[in-house]
């Protein structure tokens, strides 16, 4: 099986989130006083990498943390597996801290409103900002990223699928007809 | 939703541990790490339940487990109805049956159910229609505290493949040791229990990974958890013992019969405790103890196991 369209390559995904560092430092005028928090599972990864890049820009060290939305789904009657609960790590205090959350699809915007209120019972923090690296559009809550990889109109038929190195062993980003991975 | 997944497929209730696998048991103590975490945030709620009304129906007295599992469904949040029956209409004689059908119209979506008859909480399974977990019926089961026992073994040694416990006092009468003898085996550990013969029934030998002795020291020998069990005096019409002080003598789990067990053995005991006779205080406030721990970790377990049976089930 292959995909329908290869949207990123591994160097487009390392220059998208190059990019999106360098818009972070612009719109918070530099790194201080930043975190910057993954979404399961490859938000975490992500986050990783934006913490490592500004770093390098800035010299200045961003903490990460992951965030499990499970507990914080409201679509969990719809699903028919049970889903398992992963960890939650957030060892830093949240207040007057901006977090910028970090995933890899934007979608319906479900997953980042879990993400919200998970983050918001977690502490305080003075503002949360939202990166990912690819926009497929379909949002269904009025939610929008602050910064982008990639906006990629598809149509609802259409899977996304992001690999990254940490856990697929190649960067990508590939675009699949949902009936081609049934 | 009930499908199949490699866990096999989703029990409807937890009445006892027969129809749940040790992978489905297994998610259920991992997942309660995660509620562990949520009970240590500013805010201990998360919204998994929101929307569903849980019912606790207890008709048997009892303090820790109802507060516990109320705890637990509402920092899950939800609602919760308890039902007290020294304090309902069972007192003026209504049957179980009609008093369940009068709850099901209050539009519940799962019943915790304690009952001094074994069985209990079967019977409210098959007329409810709805997730039953049973909070202890009878002499029979009392499964979410094998599993906070189980928890409390496993945070301490990381698994229970391998290990020894030894469960001492009144098997007779105690659902807690069943349920401990059913669970604790089909994760990996090998379960020891022991009292005096007039309190040791025969035939729990024959379950799998359990044997039984009469002999404290030969129980204890290598254990890596010790449990004392409440000496049920409510339940025994007599005869069962020649004195309590020559129970206390023989059986009390203290720090001489301690040292027969494995270096840092801990010592657990599902309460209410009766001190200096199953177990002594140094015992249970030394520093093997987790008898407190047991009860931090019950909530932990208790949200864990409302989560397994109502998330995801229409």
């Amino acid at each position: 099986m292959t995909p329908k369209a290869t949207i990123l390559t591994a160097d487009e995904v390392r220059r998208a989130l190059t990019r999106i560092a360098h818009e972070i430092i612009e719109r918070n005028k530099g790194a201080e006083n930043l975190a910057l928090i993954g979404v399961h599972t490859r938000g975490i990864p992500l986050a990783r990498r934006l913490a490592e890049k500004l770093s390098a820009l800035e010299g200045v060290d961003v903490p990460t943390g992951m965030l499990d939305i499970t507990l914080y789904r409201d679509d969990l009657s719809e699903v028919a597996q049970q889903p398992i609960i992963r960890e939650t790590q957030v060892p830093f205090d949240l207040r007057d801290r901006r977090v910028i959350l970090v995933d890899d699809v934007l979608y319906t915007g479900r997953t980042v409103r879990a993400a919200l209120d998970a983050l918001i019972d977690l502490g305080r923090p003075a503002g949360i900002q939202l990166a990912v690296l690819v926009d497929r559009g379909h949002r269904e809550l009025p939610i929008r990223a602050d910064y982008v990889g990639k906006n990629l109109p598809t149509a609802a038929t259409e899977v996304v699928k992001v690999k990254l190195q940490e856990s697929d062993g190649v960067d990508s980003v590939e675009l699949w007809d949902m009936e081609a991975l049934r | 939703m009930n499908a199949p997944t490699s866990m096999g497929p989703r029990p409807p209730h937890l009445l006892d541990f027969q129809e749940w696998t040790p992978e489905r048991l297994n998610a259920i103590l991992d997942n309660a790490d995660t509620m562990l975490q949520v009970l240590d945030r500013p805010v201990k709620k998360v919204p998994a339940l929101q929307g569903l009304t849980v019912c606790n129906a207890f008709f048997e007295n009892s303090t820790r487990t109802r507060t516990s599992f109320e705890l637990a469904a509402r920092r899950m949040s939800a609602d919760v109805l308890t039902f007290a029956a020294g304090a309902s209409s069972v007192s003026k004689g209504e049957s179980l049956r009609d008093t369940l059908e009068v709850l099901t119209s209050y539009k519940v979506d799962a019943y915790i159910v304690r009952h001094h008859a074994a069985g209990a909480a079967h019977l409210v399974a098959r007329y409810s229609g709805k997730p039953v977990i049973n909070a202890g019926d009878g002499r029979r089961a009392h499964p979410t505290q094998a599993l906070l026992d189980a928890y409390t073994i496993r945070q301490e040694y990381g698994s229970l493949e391998g290990k020894k416990v030894a469960i001492l006092g009144d098997v007779r009468h105690s659902r807690v040791a069943r349920s401990n003898a059913e669970l604790l085996p089909k994760l990996g550990a090998q379960v020891v229990l022991c009292g005096p013969a007039t309190l040791l029934p025969a035939g729990l030998a024959s379950m799998p990974g359990v044997t039984l002795t009469t002999d404290p020291k030969e129980a204890v020998r290598g254990a890596h958890a010790v449990m004392a069990l409440r000496l049920q005096r409510e339940r025994m019409s007599g005869g069962f013992l020649g004195s309590l002080q020559e129970y206390a003598d023989t059986y009390q789990v203290n720090d001489a019969l301690l040292k027969e067990a494995e270096s840092g053995a801990i010592v657990l005991h599902p309460g209410p405790m009766n001190r200096d006779l199953e177990i002594s205080s140094d015992a249970a406030d030394g520093p093997q103890s987790r008898i407190l721990k047991q009860v931090e970790n019950g909530q932990a377990i208790r949200m864990s196991v409302l989560y397994h049976l109502l998330v995801g089930r229409n």
